[in-house]
């Protein structure tokens, strides 16, 4: 490959597109052709780089000076000063306090933030995500050569196991343990699947890892049928992910190439085929037997459970379906070793956990940290505090199939174990985080509304508990509630989690769990005294039948 | 989008075209419906009717697949289609009172087209653009960090 002497990143998220992120990089093409340094200097777009009140972003590497925001006027300057002289344009930098997030990576070295610890998104940002050559350079399928050339399947198996990498779609099963079921059942056709279906409402680490590092997924996929025995695969990616699906089939292009993906890859005997599925818009296909179902081109409706999909999947044939940073972190572990891997986290959780951070705190965003991070700890740091010095009331994790974590949790280590040791549930990593002025019912109204939206209405406690929950709760909202609808809400609670199919109807009770456990005050105010504490429902006396 | 007149007239040649690309294969079915909906804007009966036909499916099971998946339409829609997102954490941040002004400002509830079929007001589930949130979507167009001031300045971009 040709040797650049500078590479630029422009951002383009949604934010950096409408703030003319693409004008930018025409501009940044014409301006370098100008000077004549088009075989010198690497123009690229990269998500993950952009930060709202400094979008567009520009990096300029290998100095990792960022720009920002930049606007195309800048753009004849920057060129000029930074890649023709060589000087810094220092008036155009951003400024260090603007630095946080993805980009805070690059300056925690100097001490300015605590330093997060970045395995899944290691590359994400500081790469080409559209060049295989950049992906290889960055240590880019060097497990695969080492697994492939040194590894038995059984040794793999043995590494993740002795890593004890769990799950990271929400679940947190031990992914060693699932490759080995999987590698267990005999038969001739094997597929490996990729849930990359990321619906919950917060989350978006997933998406980041698609357009960031694609082909971190395709290593680790590969590496799976290795191991399990299977040639072929499927990303199945959410519909609404555009950029992410065409990111995808870049990558699969170029790694077919290479070799890296086709019959007999580095002449191993091992072959593998490598598909994208785009689905079309439903949170449920992101439940794994509905996933499949959808593959298979038929509505998302999950099956009933057992058979597992590790016996019968996709087509009937034994199946892997792992979330997409599950298998972010496989390269990295079969590269590093299992110690090294369990040098992050807690004892029960080894390694790191993605976080998005949202709602009332001063700056939103995404980190990758080590498991066990507190909530104080992610609100106070990372968050920057909440937002106009308010009171933290509760956060909410995991999307709309997490729990409701009142402020008493916020020291407990976030891991799996510790969680469920205190009955909530971390979830797919959204950290939704409320201050007072969130009213409780009116929170489990929106989680409630959205499961009534997104039941696939096969099965009967899902498809009317969710309605009745949401009839209950707008009464209550209204100040029309009596003390029989709090006997409800809990009955509906109970026969939602286990009544229910699938994984979608047994979380949709959780939020009113959760609100008649660690906020029952609030509730009983909305029922006894017509009163909304928080000031958000609007007790107006009248039923609203929306529904 | 294509207006409705113009879609009896090329809706052959895009389902062809759409079969060209993906095959005539069952598990095929969800890509064709979706490009086949980007390209007229819905799915029109007649449209489900010939896929049905030439994938060798029951009408039913074709019409089951394209009336379960949210990006897809059986019904015409608006000229520009709002995609309000409803969730926790754009709700959180604003979006009860966005929502509430969006509706009041083109006259719409939730799922309803406005009668000179100029709009279609819709809500979706999360867009993954939370740290930007509320955010909607009008046609591709994304905008984040809404307020209810930003409201009519950019419904007014559209024609």
């Amino acid at each position: 490959m040709k040797n650049y002497r500078s590479m630029v990143l422009i951002s383009n998220d949604p934010q950096s597109m409408v703030q003319g992120a693409q004008e930018i990089f025409d501009c940044f093409q014409a301006e370098v052709k100008k000077f004549k340094l088009e075989d010198e200097i690497s123009i690229a777009m990269a998500s993950d780089i952009g930060r709202t009140d400094i979008s567009p972003v520009v990096v300029v590497y290998p100095e990792a000076v960022v720009y920002g925001p930049v606007m195309k006027e800048d753009v004849p300057h920057l060129v000029e000063e930074h890649l023709y002289k060589g000087r810094i344009a220092v008036e155009l930098q951003a400024p260090k306090k603007a630095l946080s997030g993805p980009i805070a990576w690059l300056t925690a070295r100097e001490g300015s933030l605590p330093a997060e610890h970045r395995i899944v998104l290691e590359r994400a940002g500081l790469i080409d995500p559209e060049s295989i050559d950049d992906y290889i350079i960055h240590d880019g399928y060097q497990a695969l050569g080492k697994v492939l050339s040194e590894m038995k399947p059984e040794d793999v198996i043995a590494i993740l196991k002795e890593s004890g990498l769990r799950g990271r779609g929400g679940a947190g099963f031990p992914t060693g343990l699932k490759w080995g079921f999987v590698a267990g059942t005999k038969g001739e056709k094997k597929y490996v699947v990729c849930n990359a279906d990321e619906s919950e409402p917060g989350t978006f680490k997933d998406r980041l890892i698609l357009e960031g590092d694609p082909h971190s997924i395709i290593e680790a996929m590969i590496i799976a049928g290795y191991t399990v025995g299977a040639d072929e695969g499927y990303i199945y990616v959410r519909g609404e992910y555009e950029l992410a699906q065409s990111r995808l089939i870049t990558a699969i292009q170029q790694a077919k190439e290479y070799g890296m993906l086709g019959s007999n890859i580095f002449g191993s005997g091992h072959s593998f085929e490598l598909h994208v599925h785009a689905g079309a818009g439903a949170y449920i296909c992101g439940e794994e037997t509905a996933l499949l179902e959808s593959i298979e081109g038929k509505r998302g409706e999950p099956r009933p459970r057992p058979p597992y999909p590790t016996t019968n999947g996709l087509w009937q044939k034994p199946t892997l379906i792992n979330n997409v940073e599950t298998l972010a972190n496989i390269p990295a572990i079969l590269r590093h070793g299992a110690d090294w891997f369990r040098s992050f986290g807690t004892p029960s959780s080894p390694g790191t956990k993605v976080y998005t951070i949202l709602g009332n705190v001063n700056q939103t965003g995404l980190i990758e940290v080590s498991m066990g991070i507190t909530l104080r700890e992610v609100i106070s740091i990372y968050g920057k505090g909440m937002k106009n010095g308010a009171t933290f009331k509760l956060a909410q994790t995991g999307g709309s199939s997490g729990s409701i974590i009142p402020a008493s949790l916020q020291d407990t280590p976030m891991d799996y174990d510790s969680f469920s040791k205190a009955g909530v549930s971390l979830g797919s990593g959204a950290l939704l985080i409320c201050d007072e002025d969130t009213c409780v019912v009116d929170l489990a109204k929106v989680l409630l509304q959205f499961f009534r939206f997104e039941s696939c209405g096969k099965c009967n406690p899902c498809r009317i508990g969710n309605i009745r929950a949401l009839q209950t709760l707008n009464r209550i909202s209204e100040g029309l509630g009596s003390m029989q609808d709090i006997e409800t809400l809990q009955s509906i609670s109970k026969n939602l989690y286990e009544m229910s199919n699938c994984g979608l109807g047994q979380t949709a009770g959780a939020p009113l769990r959760d609100i008649l456990t660690h906020f029952r005050a609030e509730v009983d105010a909305h029922i006894k005294l017509k009163v909304c504490p928080a000031g958000v429902c609007s007790m107006s006396g009248q039923s609203n039948l929306y529904l | 989008m294509i207006s409705q007149t113009g879609i009896a007239a090329n809706v052959s040649e895009t389902i062809q075209s759409a079969l060209d690309y993906y095959g005539y294969k069952e598990e095929e079915l969800i890509p064709i419906l979706t490009r086949v909906n980007r390209d007229l804007g819905f799915l029109p009966q007649e449209a489900l009717a010939e896929i049905s036909s030439a994938l060798k499916m029951p009408k039913s099971k074709v019409k089951s697949v394209a009336s379960f998946y949210h990006m897809l339409s059986t019904k015409p829609l608006g000229r520009h289609v709002i995609k309000f997102c409803e969730n926790a954490p754009c709700h959180v941040a604003g979006g009860r009172e966005v929502w509430l002004a969006l509706q009041e400002a083109t006259n719409l509830q939730s799922g309803e087209t406005s009668p000179d079929g100029k709009w279609s007001l819709i809500t979706t589930s999360c867009l993954g653009l939370c740290a930007v949130g509320p955010v909607m979507l009008i046609d591709g167009d994304v905008y984040g960090n809404l307020t209810v001031e930003k409201i009519p300045e950019i419904l007014g971009r559209y024609e």
